[in-house]
């Protein structure tokens, strides 16, 4: 029997213990004296968020795949054994063999907000590993950042001695034959970093130097190491089809965010709408056999037992062959007990007839996310949905029994109007309009229409990312006015209005777009207690106002500052395969309110063609 | 056709709640593509019911949940392939038909349950158990007991139907079910307290023997004696 980290008493004390002690269904045991290398797994937040994470799922697997490697898994402890850790000076461990992380060759960090980067700290201080990579020596394991923030990693630069770029599929088989090199060999950690310089798309933040001009933006940034590149490429997998895919993932004992079989149908999204950053860093998109999705939807539901089973892309609508997957989910599985959860859909004829097959119409609500309110903001943002689409939408949904809505916007986009708000508030109104258009006897009383807005956060990689960010009080201000707009409209009854916090927002910014400097600020957070910054109830604004001023570090010259467009960005040194030729064209058009069309519809020359893959080669004009 | 399964859970599960154990082996019946019977409706589920739910931080040898199946599958074939799919600490004992009448399932017929209860640190030495037959002699053994609102007197010697020292373990038999049921714990305070001593003093371990109903004839009996083997 394994012996716990952790002894009885903490385990009874604290919440949810089961977070802690591992043994779950899938989870992978080895004999840790046969393994050349044990890699420790880590998604900074709380056991239930990290768990529900599919790419984690999928390197642990494929690591595990292979004999000489035993991945395990680790995540944030939650606060209170946070707290029992420091006070009794207790190791943080793996879950699998309940190993202090201290003693594993590698550990890896997902990133996949900004807002969990306290957390990483936190994992790092609590697991007796130095923050900063320059400490460390050959006794510490390497640890390695991946996941979408390190399309911007400069924030975190110091404490990562690698950063994987890319599709975890590729190159970590390279990685770790030259760690097993390096263990039994007399290189220094440096020595091997600097070998490790040579794979494709990883990038070691200590072989590079920054200078800095007296505005503070970027003069130089340079490899100070010849191995290490001048750019860094994007790793990608061209057949997500034949790409490693854990058909047996962990069953979790306590129920997470995430707690079905989920299947990766899709990577990458042909929309291009211009803020998001996800549709520019995943391209092009590329599908998954349909036969295979079968077999894995087979096998996955039998191996974990669960009794749920949802798709899992950026946008399931635009996977060629949807109709006939979700048919053969629901023939083949509903008798069984299995709910199929559907991912939010487009709204036409044929997502409303499986909606009404797989979930109870009258406790379900529909979402759609115009991102915007008026026409002319949603051509900004290239988000090539129109009113006429939502309306019909709407009006089948309610024809069809629903009678809730939701609508998802962004405030703060680059050139809004007060008019382009208020829009908001109205096309809210026209929804439920639609609805009251329905005979009273035919209808399942009144509707109710919900509209949220989130803050905009311009991204790396985006058209946006020259555009400046509001501040917190005009971030308020903006949504007060669609409050008020609310409460001017005729439904205003079956109206429902709910924003975003503001301050959470700007901390997402300056951690988005800032350069390597920022890492003051968050190590100072940090010491102050700042932890789990994504939870509310944990969040301490105040904290974090406080760490920005100990570092004299300026919110608004990240957030408010509109970038020139030959000015120097901290990611410049990634190569996603979209060019910066591209971005700039799509944020001129963005300014001129011009619209470009889908990758399916006509090649815009984004340039990921030249991985001659996925939609990139498939014939043109068919759909 | 209704079954009862009985299990063990030890080691590292007795951390899972009865919430969380439910789950598992809601997905463990699957995995083991054991023939359950689902509730009709948009999302259905097991029609599943447990008897005397253990607390965390309790290991035991005797838990039961009832179950309704679709197709008969024999005993020796259901625990085969449920143990295929255990995880370590949970053991599945046995699979057996039960009646299918409403009074005969799930908690309402526990009656009783075993406890060992032993001390992490060896402190239960011949002195602790010195006071054991004085403590069983009594009358009325009164304790306070807590409700959502109030506090109040009650005695639970009639709840302790066998209390005695095994090797340097605690053995009992209490009143357990929906009745009235006799923590453990309770009865360690108590048995304590009544020695002058506190039960802060001690890291008791407590273990579950087994759960048992009432036979016709009066007799206590584990809850798996009641249903019959399905032969294969």
């Amino acid at each position: 029997m394994r012996k716990l980290a952790l002894d009885d008493e903490i385990l009874l004390k604290i919440e949810k213990p089961a977070r802690y002690i591992g043994n779950e269904v899938n989870s992978v045991m080895k004999d840790k004296e046969t393994v050349d290398i044990r890699f420790a797994m880590c998604f900074p937040d709380v056991y239930e968020i990290g768990m529900s994470h599919l790419g984690i799922q999928i390197l642990y697997d494929m690591f595990n795949k292979r004999e000489d490697v035993w991945c395990e898994r680790v995540y944030s402890p939650w606060i209170d054994l946070d707290k029992i850790m420091r006070e009794q000076n207790i190791p943080l461990f793996a879950l699998e063999s309940q190993d202090p992380i201290k003693e594993f060759d590698f550990l890896g960090i997902t990133i996949q907000y900004e807002m969990c980067y306290t957390n990483i700290l936190q994992v790092l201080d609590l697991s007796q590993i130095p923050l900063y990579a320059k400490d460390r020596t050959k006794a510490h394991p390497i640890v390695i950042g991946g996941g979408p923030c390190t399309y911007n990693p400069e924030p975190l630069a110091d404490f990562f001695d690698i950063f994987y770029i890319g599709e975890g599929e590729t190159v970590y088989n390279e990685l770790l034959d030259l760690y097993k090199e390096y263990k039994h060999s007399d290189w220094s950690r440096r020595e091997f970093l600097e070998r490790a310089a040579r794979i494709e798309g990883l990038y070691i933040p200590m072989l590079y130097d920054v200078t800095y001009k007296e505005d503070g933006t970027i003069d130089s940034f340079k490899p100070n190491h010849p191995n290490a590149k001048e750019k860094i490429q994007k790793q990608m997998v061209l057949d997500i089809t034949d790409a490693s895919y854990p058909l047996k993932p962990v069953v979790p004992f306590i129920k997470v965010t995430q707690d079905r079989v989920v299947l990766e149908i899709m990577r990458g999204c042909i929309r291009g709408c211009r803020f998001c950053q996800a549709g520019m860093l995943y391209r092009p998109t590329r599908e998954k056999n349909l036969k295979t999705l079968k077999q894995y939807a087979y096998q996955m539901l039998k191996n974990t037992g669960h009794e749920e089973i949802s798709l899992s892309s950026l946008s399931s609508s635009d996977y060629t062959n949807l109709k006939e997957l979700v048919t053969f989910l629901i023939e083949e599985f509903k008798e069984k007990g299995i709910n199929i959860s559907l991912p939010s859909l487009r709204i036409d004829a044929f997502s409303l007839d499986v909606m009404s097959k797989v979930q109870d119409v009258r406790k379900s609500s529909l979402t759609f996310a115009p991102e915007a309110g008026s026409q002319r903001m949603r051509d900004v943002i290239n988000k090539g949905l129109t009113e006429e689409m939502i309306l019909n939408g709407a009006g089948q949904a309610f024809e069809g029994g629903w009678n809730k809505v939701k609508l998802y916007f962004m405030l703060g986009l680059p050139g809004e109007t007060e008019e382009d708000m208020r829009d908001i508030a109205r096309l809210a109104d026209k929804v439920a309009r639609r609805y009251y258009e329905i005979p009273k006897d035919q209808r399942n009383g009144k509707c109710q229409v919900t509209a949220s807005t989130s803050f905009f956060i311009p991204k790396p990689f985006t058209p946006f990312q020259w555009a400046t960010m509001c501040d917190q009080e005009e971030y308020i201000a903006k949504a007060h006015i669609v409050n008020e707009e609310m409460r001017a409209q005729l439904n205003q009854k079956s109206l429902r209005y709910n924003w975003h916090e503001a301050d959470v927002t700007v901390l997402e910014g300056v951690f988005a777009r800032g350069d390597r400097r920022v890492s003051n600020v968050l190590l100072e957070a940090y010491r102050l207690g700042c932890l789990y910054d994504s939870w509310s109830e944990t969040f301490q604004n105040d904290l974090w106002m406080q760490a920005f001023e100990n570092t004299g570090t300026d919110i608004a010259f990240y957030n408010k500052r509109e970038r020139d467009l030959d000015e120097i960005l901290p990611w410049d040194f990634i190569d996603i395969g979209v060019t910066k030729e591209f971005l700039k064209r799509e944020w001129m058009r963005a300014l001129s309110g011009e619209v470009t069309p889908n990758c399916r519809m006509q090649c815009s020359g984004c340039g990921v063609a030249k991985y001659k893959g996925g939609v990139c080669i498939e014939s043109k004009g068919e759909i | 056709m209704k079954v009862r399964v009985k299990f063990k859970k030890y080691g590292v599960m007795k951390f899972i709640g009865h919430l969380d154990v439910m789950r598992y082996f809601q997905k463990a019946l699957r995995r083991a593509d054991i023939p359950v019977a689902f509730t009709k409706g948009f999302s259905p589920h097991m029609v599943m019911s447990f008897a005397n739910p253990l607390g965390v931080g309790l290991t035991s040898d005797g838990e039961y949940f009832d179950l309704e199946i679709t197709r008969p599958l024999s005993t020796k074939e259901a625990v085969k392939r449920l143990n295929e799919v255990m995880v370590e600490g949970m053991e599945v004992l046995d699979f057996v038909e039960i009646s299918g009448d409403k009074k005969s399932t799930g908690m309402s017929i526990v009656a009783a349950a075993d406890y060992l209860v032993t001390d992490k640190d060896g402190k239960m030495d011949d002195a602790f158990f010195d006071g054991l037959s004085r403590f069983t002699e009594q009358e009325k053994i009164n304790v306070m007991k807590k409700t959502k609102r109030s506090e109040k007197e009650m005695d639970i010697r009639p709840l302790i139907y066998e209390m005695k020292r095994q090797g340097n373990a605690m053995y009992m038999r209490v009143s357990a079910g929906s009745v009235s049921n006799l923590k453990p714990e309770l009865v360690m305070e108590t048995y304590t307290s009544f020695l002058g001593l506190s039960s802060k003093e001690f890291r008791f371990v407590l273990h579950r023997l087994d759960n048992y109903a009432r036979a016709e004839d009066g007799a206590l009996v584990p809850l798996n004696a009641l249903g019959k083997v399905i032969e294969g």
